[in-house]
């Protein structure tokens, strides 16, 4: 029995969220009239922050699958209850990434020339064939997990989630992997890099929704025992990230044609060496970690904390990684100093306009809202912690 | 020979002279639209005329020709292509001026660089709608009408060769249609070669007395620029890539 001070605080999401969807949306609209002149971006910079959350939401709603192919294909019993959500919270991610990837576009109504014009050459068209297949996959696999009479659909469709949200990830790190010219990217490392990003984000992300929808229900997030195994597993999937990381700039700094990129993007390119060094690595990962392992702090909140350290430092990563990449310049004449009036051998400035900024954020809130609509619409929410509310007083 | 004899011959004579006034034309179209002149220079296509693979246009640029300072490709270029010709971080330059000095010798030089119409164009590839082609003669072009403006070509492109249009357009001309939103990039002036002409460029080089662009076919061994190909040691950029330009260097 919902509480009327549950009932209420749902409103008031709601509606916060819609609020920053509405401004997201105007901000989209005053970019398509106006055209990207009003954004940050420019010839040398051609992605920039609608770009970094558009990818953090879609990596990340790759790997909030986590949850349940836990459940599902590696036939963990006590995740299996949270299937559910882990599922709601893929759609959800997605559908807020992808909104902000066709809003940021140069013509975003010709939406249906990409639905129906295929160059199969292109990862970014297989990409789209990948994003509405996992929406297809998981609405089967919510349909399989939440109908009773369908349970036993649960494991194949689950293991067919599990590969496509590999092959995904696969696919939008190869966006940037497969970038023959560009110093920041052209690496195969980068597609298993996302993979490992995914499983850290994406965890992170249930986490904080899991802890948020239980409080908002009045229950408990989880029992502490697998709450302790959440809690490995993320920091687990945080190192192996990190891991990738060090790997993809190690490789680099041992080719003499990339230490200036490395360099740059280590060392010397304001802002981006902040924003790796004290952004991801320590705030978005070390810190975590601690959070994580340290045997004092094994409490929920600690991992809420850690879980909203990783996201940060998620976008931190994708900033340096999507516009630290570009800013860097082309290397057209190795061995000569360059110049031109565009840009050519000079380190160009990017400053995100707010536009960019509310329609990122839009992103967030359209994610928020459709997990949160879909949390109450659906019997999303663990049964175990339904059980386990039971004896907590009723508010 | 009897009379009715002549008369068939002379018949079969006048059919054969009819049917040859009526098929030499389409032979000699065909053969406009194959054939490529000793100068390299390209033929007009009549309408609806396909293009023909048998071409390969490319561009010869003598740095040693260019002169530092001098822009008349790139203010040619602006004025054909109808581009505004400002050079913010948000403008299109179908073509622009690079002032290079190397690192170690200071040997200064000066080059324009612009879509170098690979054969294996980065930008093709990655397009997720096809709206970035190659023509069968080599031209790399953007359709209009189904670029959804991504600006993923421009993150494949090794040339920083493509702008994105970033805000309404004035002052288009009628021959180049330009669009916010979409990207753009060097046509190779493609309405004018269609009609037996040159790049704008290549015009300008001549006209200010430096001839440091030379345009042809590079598949026509008799062209000047396969023949200055064959001669003297051309530089393809980032040749490592393998992408095959269309754009060759001279001197650098």
């Amino acid at each position: 029995m919902e509480t009327k001070s549950a009932r209420r605080a749902f409103w008031l999401l709601l509606a916060a969220g819609g609020a920053v969807l509405a401004v997201a949306l105007g901000a989209a609209h005053y970019m398509e009239v106006h055209g990207h002149a009003v954004t940050g971006m420019n010839n040398q910079v051609v992605w920039g922050l609608p770009h970094v959350f558009a990818i953090f939401l879609i990596v990340a709603a790759s790997g909030a699958l986590n949850v349940a192919s836990i459940g599902s294909v590696f036939g963990e019993s006590d995740y299996k209850p949270h299937a559910p959500l882990s599922v709601l919270l893929t759609v959800a991610l997605l559908a807020g990434g992808l909104m902000v990837l066709v809003l940021d576009l140069g013509r975003p109504e010709r939406l249906v020339v990409a639905a129906t014009h295929y160059n199969f050459r292109s990862i970014f068209a297989w990409n789209m064939i990948l994003y509405n297949g996992l929406f297809a996959i998981c609405a089967l696999y919510l349909w399989a997990l939440l109908e009773r009479r369908l349970g036993r659909f649960a494991r194949p469709v689950g293991l067919a989630a599990f590969a496509w949200r590999i092959i995904l990830t696969t696919g939008t790190g190869s966006i940037f992997g497969f970038l023959v010219a560009r110093q920041a990217y052209a690496s195969g490392v980068i597609a298993p890099l996302f993979i490992a990003l995914s499983l850290a984000w994406g965890l992170a992300v249930f986490h904080l929704a899991q802890c948020g929808l239980a409080r908002l229900a009045g229950r408990e997030p989880m029992d502490a025992e697998l709450h302790a195994r959440v809690r490995r597993l993320l920091a687990i999937f945080v190192i192996a990230a990190l891991y990738f990381v060090a790997v993809h700039h190690l490789t680099n700094l041992y080719w003499a044609k990339q230490v200036a990129f490395e360099r740059f993007i280590l060392v010397s390119g304001a802002p981006y060496p902040a924003l790796f060094w004290a952004g991801y690595v320590v705030l978005g990962s070390l810190v975590p970690l601690v959070l994580l392992f340290h045997p004092g702090l094994a409490s929920a909140r600690a991992t809420a904390a850690a879980s909203v350290l990783v996201a940060l430092g998620a976008l931190a990563f994708l900033y340096v990684f999507i516009v630290g990449g570009q800013a860097f310049p082309l290397e057209i004449f190795p061995g000569y100093e360059v110049a031109s009036t565009f840009g050519d051998g000079r380190a160009d400035g990017y400053s995100p306009s707010l536009p960019e900024l509310l329609l990122g954020l839009g992103g967030l809130a359209a994610s928020f809202l459709i997990a949160l609509a879909g949390a109450r619409a659906l019997p999303i929410l663990a049964p175990a912690e339904v059980a386990m509310a039971a004896p907590a007083p009723a508010k | 020979m009897n009379p009715v004899d002549k008369r068939r011959r002379e018949f079969f004579g006048q059919a054969a002279a009819i049917a040859g006034a009526m098929i030499a034309p389409g032979l000699m179209l065909y053969e406009y639209a194959e054939a490529v002149g000793p100068d390299g220079a390209s033929r007009p296509r009549a309408p609806g005329e396909p293009v023909s693979g048998k071409v390969r246009w490319g561009m010869l640029i003598d740095t040693t020709k260019c002169a530092p300072g001098c822009r008349e490709c790139v203010d040619a270029c602006n004025r054909e292509n109808g581009l505004p010709g400002t050079t913010r971080a948000t403008d299109s330059q179908w073509i622009r001026k690079v002032d290079l000095k190397d690192l170690k010798t200071g040997k200064a030089v000066s080059l324009p660089v612009l879509c170098q119409h690979c054969a294996e164009p980065p930008c093709v590839d990655v397009c997720p709608t096809g709206a970035s082609f190659k023509r069968e003669d080599g031209i790399v072009l953007v359709d209009r009408h189904t670029c959804i403006g991504c600006r993923y070509c421009m993150m494949a492109c090794p040339y920083k060769a493509r702008s994105f249009v970033h805000e309404a357009t004035t002052g288009q001309s009628p021959d180049v249609p330009r669009g916010k939103g979409c990207v753009e990039s060097c046509t190779l002036c493609v309405h004018k070669v269609d009609k037996g002409g040159t790049p704008s460029c290549v015009e300008a080089c001549a006209a200010a007395g430096h001839q440091a662009i030379v345009f042809g076919d590079l598949n026509d061994p008799s062209s000047e620029i396969s023949k200055r190909v064959r001669a003297a040691t051309t530089t393809q950029l980032r040749a490592d890539l393998r992408t095959d330009n269309g754009v060759r260097y001279q001197g650098l």
